[in-house]
């Protein structure tokens, strides 16, 4: 009794306070101070035309690099526990059921399609809405598919691993080229900014995303490799 | 900018119901997880109408796509570790 009264209390506080934060809200009628900085600069200095990839990889570039970073600890912790798990306990192959004909031919008509989507997303991230964070879902979705199609069929985690450093490596190397060629760390101006619409503008953009797109790509799908070829859990 | 806000607010509506479906459904544990994919893709929408495609994209890629599959996927592995 008392408990299910507590709850109607917390319910009922939680509800006033959100009802009273909706009902005061006002937008405001112009940017502030930031906003107006990125909205009146990008085009001119960035030469993207989606301010949210401009500020994403060259205003808060390394904050980007931040998130790439935690995202490569969860994929390498990820590895680590599930690697353990593998190693002390090996198994004999279990008999998987067969993928369904349906889901087999499905995925050899998707597949292609789903991978040149993540790449036109990664690629075209300072023209379209996306970028390389979704890109890189995009990619690895792909992968999933080819997952659950081809259960028995084994990943090179070489070659995941090779995409993955190697994709990092030119990332931060980018952006130390930034420091010694243009203004700074990540300034995408080490590259000519180009005709603003175009696919080779912006300066380095492009390829920064590119690198973020492929990174992702191989993390998330490193995860999900490991995920299944943990038979027993 | 009124039929905007009629279209958030069935969203809202359809997205608390989906949330309650998949957390108090009794049916069985696939139509949860499905429903909660389905919440994650209404958030996506949702994200469109308030003029945010970037975010709609993350949603719309991991959050109702990979982790719907993902729970999938080890609800499959859980299943066949029963039967043994």
């Amino acid at each position: 009794m008392i408990k299910r009264l507590t709850l109607i209390l917390l319910l009922a506080g939680l509800g006033s306070i959100f009802a009273s934060l909706t009902l005061n809200y006002v937008g405001d009628q112009d940017l502030n101070l930031t906003a107006s900085y990125y909205a009146e600069h990008t085009a001119k200095d960035i030469g993207a035309a989606n301010i949210v990839t401009a500020i994403i990889v060259t205003y808060r570039g390394l904050d980007t690099l931040g998130e790439v970073t935690v995202l490569f600890l969860t994929a390498a912790i990820v590895g680590l526990v599930l690697a353990q798990e593998k190693s002390t306990r090996e198994l004999p192959q279990r008999k998987l059921p067969p993928a369904g004909e349906l889901l087999i031919t499905g995925t050899r008509l998707l597949l292609p399609l789903i991978l040149l989507f993540g790449a036109y997303v990664f690629i075209h991230g300072h023209l379209t809405p996306g970028g390389g964070f979704q890109g890189g879902a995009i990619v690895a979705s792909a992968i999933l598919l080819l997952l659950l199609s081809h259960p028995l069929q084994r990943f090179s985690h070489g070659l995941i691993a090779v995409l993955e450093s190697v994709s990092g490596v030119a990332f931060v190397v980018i952006g130390v080229l930034g420091i010694l060629l243009a203004g700074g760390f990540l300034d995408n101006r080490i590259l000519p900014i180009g005709t603003f619409g175009d696919l080779f503008s912006a300066g380095a953009i492009p390829i920064i995303y590119s690198l973020i797109g492929l990174k992702v790509g191989a993390e998330f799908s490193s995860m999900l490799v490991s995920l299944s070829e943990t038979e027993e859990l | 900018m009124t039929l905007t806000l009629i279209m958030a607010v069935l969203l809202g509506v359809a997205m608390v119901l989906l949330a309650l479906m998949a957390t108090r459904g009794k049916r069985s544990l696939g139509i949860s997880i499905l429903s909660a994919g389905l919440v994650s893709l209404l958030a996506s929408v949702m994200y469109l109408l308030l003029a945010a495609p970037d975010v709609a994209m993350t949603e719309a890629a991991i959050g109702s796509g990979l982790t719907t599959f993902l729970f999938f996927f080890v609800l499959g592995r859980v299943r066949r570790g029963e039967h043994d």
